[in-house]
């Protein structure tokens, strides 16, 4: 704001000298909350784990390499490359169900599930939406209608899941769409059966936890 | 701000809280004010997160009012606020996971908030650190008032809650359009014409007073 131009050479030193210092004060601000942030998200994810797998009460990491399922290093939560699957495991230590991340499109946006699975049977136990844009009041009913969610809490994924016209559900593959929100409901179904065909051989042959200590 | 002795600190705090208020009477940074208001939570922790940065924006911004060239002077501005931004995002992500979540990109949106580089550039640039603060903090007090006056009839409308709290009994059916944007729209457009109204009939009373 001075009266003389500065210099390139003085313009260049301010704007060096401001990214330098907004860097450092970036770098401390990012050191000091990764912790914490990486903290709350397994903190989220377990609880979810603990929501979607009745009788987990801790969760651990498995991942899916060439289609086979082995434990991972991966922290709870945690992003990772290769498609995560999380052991609930009740209080002895057993693993009780899966809970599996997945996604794909909704009506608005990409919508993130996290559903419980036992494998061999091929039953989802609990489904929860983990992030969607939904339209309020509509397609969000995917996660506020119970009785939507109720569907998924004894499920068969085998041959496939099946959406029917509410209240017109008779098998037990098969659930009831919420009127108003057709596209969100048969969205979730897509996401749940295109997920559980990926996991359902991995996780039935069994985890081979041996190899995932080895890097 | 034509006095001769420049304004009072007390008027400087208070002008953007009412007189000048960034949403009803500048109209400016109307995107969050926009997309944040389905709530009141959203709204306030949203205004509480502007006004951090405004604060800190334009302490930084006054501090350096001398040693910061003209021809770079907006690129440090925008330096100085994105760092906050970015330090506001990331305590809210270890602090209150819940509400950044809410929040998400609208956090980082932060940075073009027309408020901030607006009140960088046509105050704090130009004022000593203190009334530059007070000058913030009013602006941001309008600010989240301005968006508590939105997000209030919207949450009660749309989803039938404050603050969360259910307000009705289960027959109560929300006015979904009223958390979804033509909601936001229709109640900024409502209370701005009430303003205008009460304005124009002051302005009409105080020229009626001074005429006879």
């Amino acid at each position: 704001m001075s009266a003389p131009e500065p210099t390139s050479a003085t313009l260049i030193g301010t704007l060096t000298l401001a990214g330098l210092l907004s860097g450092l004060v970036l770098v401390g601000v990012f050191q000091s909350t990764k912790p914490l942030i990486a903290a709350n998200r397994a903190a989220a994810m377990e609880a979810a784990v603990t929501r979607v797998v009745p009788g987990a009460v801790k969760a651990a990491s498995y991942e899916r390499v060439d289609g086979k399922v082995r434990a991972s290093q991966v922290a709870v939560g945690a992003s990772s490359d290769k498609p995560m699957a999380y052991a609930g495991l009740d209080k002895a230590g057993k693993v009780v169900g899966y809970a599996i991340p997945a996604e794909g499109p909704g009506f608005m946006d990409t919508i993130r599930v996290l559903y419980g699975y036992v494998p061999g049977a091929g039953t989802i136990v609990g489904m929860e939406v983990l992030d969607s844009r939904e339209t309020p009041g509509l397609g969000d009913k995917i996660y506020k209608d119970a009785d939507f969610v109720a569907n998924f809490k004894k499920l068969d994924s085998k041959p496939e899941i099946v959406g029917k016209k509410k209240g017109t559900k008779s098998k037990p593959n098969e659930i009831d769409f919420i009127t108003g929100a057709t596209i969100s409901s048969k969205a979730i179904v897509k996401i749940l059966n295109g997920s559980a065909a990926q996991w359902a051989e991995p996780l039935a042959a069994g985890a081979t936890p041996t190899q995932g200590k080895q890097p | 701000m034509s006095h001769d002795n420049g304004p009072s600190l007390w008027s400087t705090f208070s002008a953007g809280l009412w007189r000048e208020n960034p949403i009803f009477a500048i109209v400016i940074g109307l995107c969050p004010t926009m997309a944040v208001t389905n709530t009141v939570t959203n709204a306030l922790v949203m205004g509480v997160a502007t006004a951090f940065v405004l604060m800190g924006s334009s302490a930084m911004v006054s501090a350096l009012r001398k040693v910061t060239p003209g021809p770079v002077r907006i690129t440090i501005y925008i330096i100085i606020i994105a760092t906050f931004v970015s330090a506001v995002d990331w305590a809210l992500a270890a602090l209150l996971p819940l509400a950044h979540k809410q929040l998400g990109a609208f956090i980082s949106l932060i940075v073009v908030n027309c408020i901030i580089l607006g009140r960088a550039e046509a105050f704090a640039a130009r004022n000593p650190v203190l009334p530059s603060v007070l000058d913030a903090l009013g602006m941001a007090a309008g600010f989240t008032l301005a968006m508590l006056m939105i997000s209030t009839p919207r949450e009660i409308l749309g989803s039938g809650t404050l603050l969360g709290l259910p307000l009705f009994g289960p027959r109560f059916e929300p006015w979904v359009i009223m958390v979804l944007p033509p909601g936001g729209f229709l109640t900024m457009a409502t209370e701005l014409t009430i303003l205008a109204w009460w304005r124009h009939r002051s302005a009409e009373r105080q020229a009626l007073a001074e005429a006879t």
